[in-house]
């Protein structure tokens, strides 16, 4: 490869962000500027050292092209412990004040770090190379568009870098989940739409005539999240040469479309996204077709029908309208049945192999996973309705909701499809070792389990202290004496983190042994022993 | 096109039109005849490799 475009262009936008760094008008934006300056420099400089003069054999176009998702998945695992170490850090700087450090490291820089860093660098990378490797294997079909699988890999990573280096900076929006300034919204635009061309361009070309459920569901990630974000982030910004822009919206307009945004986030970028994988890895892993395809098909367009709607039970009892609040309320209720139904579906497509979880790590991840996915979509509807969510609303309840929605679904199928997938990619006959699997997946479970349960007990209890009146009806506790009762549950829940984390380490360890080709002698899992299996009478197929 | 239009076609006429395209999908998934071709599709994943 000779590269000569990408270094032109490179060097060309490389240029652009020094002359940037020159001529911003505020700080952060300079200091911002040289971070992309010396980013797109050490990349063209890599690309240059890379450079080979002599001719390039033809790509085979009926072979699947796995370059990204090989890259895409060691990304997912880098940036997945990432994201939980500073996780864990935020943990303990919320019971030990003391480890913020000022300026760049407090908690309210670190903390947008954490959830951009394992929602979209870890789960973003994760539906990446996944949804190639989904495509391709049930289309028949190799990736659209040459080289553009590549431009979305390191075009995403960039929007990575660029968003966690700026929040460091001090550099926000202020909007959740979506906390990066005009200049990398324009940038992820760009790189998404490159997304949506690539997968739409793949299904196009495909040779099955049927498309397969695990790409609707990808696809409805896709498209819904570049809607979401195009309009959330319509913004002005102060200066082209400066950090700071103004959103389009003001007041409670701008406070529905956020979470608008920030619902629909976790409907179509963390459950509809990983329901993609769960159709493809889920019936992969267990080597069984999915028990009701056409439950999927249901299941998906009343997904896609109902979580649209679900966005305003985040602004129960406040300026907004109370029509639109219980409709949010009413419309996450109704929730339960689609989130059920893909629950019920990735479950029973195991009736007949139930023994696999007891023989199978990787299996049994995935269904701790779509045990976790319905645990908290059951949940998520109980706190969406007005009366709980007076409790429960601003409290740790909602973190424990989020994390054991995250940890448990969005985490968990992730590494069961990473588990299922590298060995694969790099042509391993399995992995490294399955009972490194067995020490993760408990150290995984018992980690949430710890978080959730300390973070029930906090919240409710937050939640019960802030609204408890004395009989002449003044509030009984100040609110710094909340935060002294909840010490020990903070200490509890960086455990747990930790525990989580720790399960993390051992896979990246386990992932970058089997990549490298190292395989552990063990006792293998006990039953997965084909010949010692006694045959089950009840077992269908 | 201002904040009432659009309110008042959201309610009536987008709101029957969404609601016949999701009866409209449910009516596909089972239509008579949809068993095989769903057993078939279920079964894309695990004929490669």
């Amino acid at each position: 490869m000779k590269f000569g475009t990408e270094i032109v262009v490179l060097g060309f936008f490389a240029f652009a962000a020094l002359v940037a760094a020159g001529f911003g008008v505020d700080g952060p934006f300079r200091q911002h500027m040289w971070v992309l300056f010396f980013a797109l420099t050490g990349f063209t400089a890599i690309l240059m050292r890379n450079t080979e003069l002599k001719p390039v054999a033809p790509v085979d176009p009926s072979a699947y092209m796995d370059g990204p998702i090989r890259y895409g998945a060691v990304a997912t695992m880098f940036w997945g412990v990432v994201g939980m170490l500073v996780g864990v850090v935020i943990a303990l700087q919320l019971a030990y004040p003391d480890l913020n450090i000022q300026p760049w490291f407090n908690f309210g820089r670190l903390r947008p770090l954490h959830t951009s860093g394992v929602v979209f660098a870890f789960g973003g990378n994760a539906l990446l190379c996944t949804s190639l490797y989904v495509v391709q294997r049930t289309c028949r079909a190799r990736l659209f568009g040459g080289d553009l699988a590549w431009f979305v890999f390191w075009g995403y990573q960039l929007f990575i870098v660029m968003a966690a280096t700026g929040y460091l900076l001090g550099i926000t929006e202020s909007r959740e989940y979506a906390e990066p300034e005009w200049y990398v919204d324009l940038w992820l635009t760009i790189v998404w739409v490159a997304y949506l061309i690539l997968f739409l361009g793949t299904i196009l070309k495909r040779k099955e005539p049927h498309i397969y459920v695990a790409n609707w569901f990808y696809l409805s990630f896709i498209v819904t999240i570049a809607m979401l974000h195009v309009v959330n982030n319509l913004s002005m910004p102060v200066s082209f040469l400066g950090s700071k822009s103004y959103s389009a919206f003001s007041g409670v307009q701008d406070a529905l479309t956020q979470w608008w945004y920030g619902h629909n986030a976790v409907g179509f970028f963390l459950t509809a996204g990983f329901l993609g994988m769960m159709y493809y890895f889920v019936p992969k892993q267990a080597n069984r077709p999915v028990y009701s395809y056409r439950l999927s098909i249901i299941h998906f367009w009343a997904l896609i029908f109902l979580y649209i709607w679900a966005g305003p039970h985040h602004l129960h009892y406040t300026a907004l309208p109370d029509w639109a609040q219980t409709l949010g309320m009413v419309f996450s209720i109704m929730l339960w049945m689609p989130s059920w139904g893909g629950m019920i579906n990735g479950l029973m497509t195991l009736s007949g192999a139930w023994d696999k979880i007891r023989t199978d790590p990787i299996i049994r991840m995935m269904v701790a996973a779509i045990a976790f996915y319905g645990m908290s979509t059951f949940e998520g509807p109980v706190m969406a309705i007005k009366a709980v969510n007076s409790l429960s609303h601003y409290t740790d309840w909602t973190i424990g909701h989020v994390h054991s929605g995250a940890l448990g679904w969005v985490g968990m199928i992730s590494f069961g499809a990473i588990y299922y997938m590298v060995p694969k990619l790099w042509n391993r006959e399995r992995l490294y070792s399955l009972r490194l699997v067995t020490w993760h997946f408990w150290l995984a479970t018992l980690g949430i389990v710890v978080y959730a349960a300390a973070m029930w007990v906090s919240g409710i209890m937050q939640g019960l202290m802030w609204r408890e009146y004395d009989e002449q009806g003044l509030l009984v506790y100040s609110f710094a004496e909340t935060v002294a009762a909840m010490h020990p549950y903070y200490v509890m829940r960086a455990i747990g983190g930790a525990m989580y984390l720790s399960g993390a380490l051992i896979m990246a360890w386990n992932i970058a042994m089997t990549i490298l080709g190292y395989r552990r002698e063990e006792q293998p899992m006990p039953g997965s022993v084909a010949g010692l299996r006694v045959a089950r009478s009840g077992a269908r197929r | 096109m201002d904040y009432n239009l659009m309110r008042e076609f959201a309610d009536s006429w987008g709101l029957v039109a969404m609601a016949l395209f999701f009866v409209g999908a449910i009516a596909f998934a089972l239509r008579p005849g949809s068993v095989e071709l769903a057993d078939e599709a279920a079964r894309i994943p695990l004929q490669d490799e």
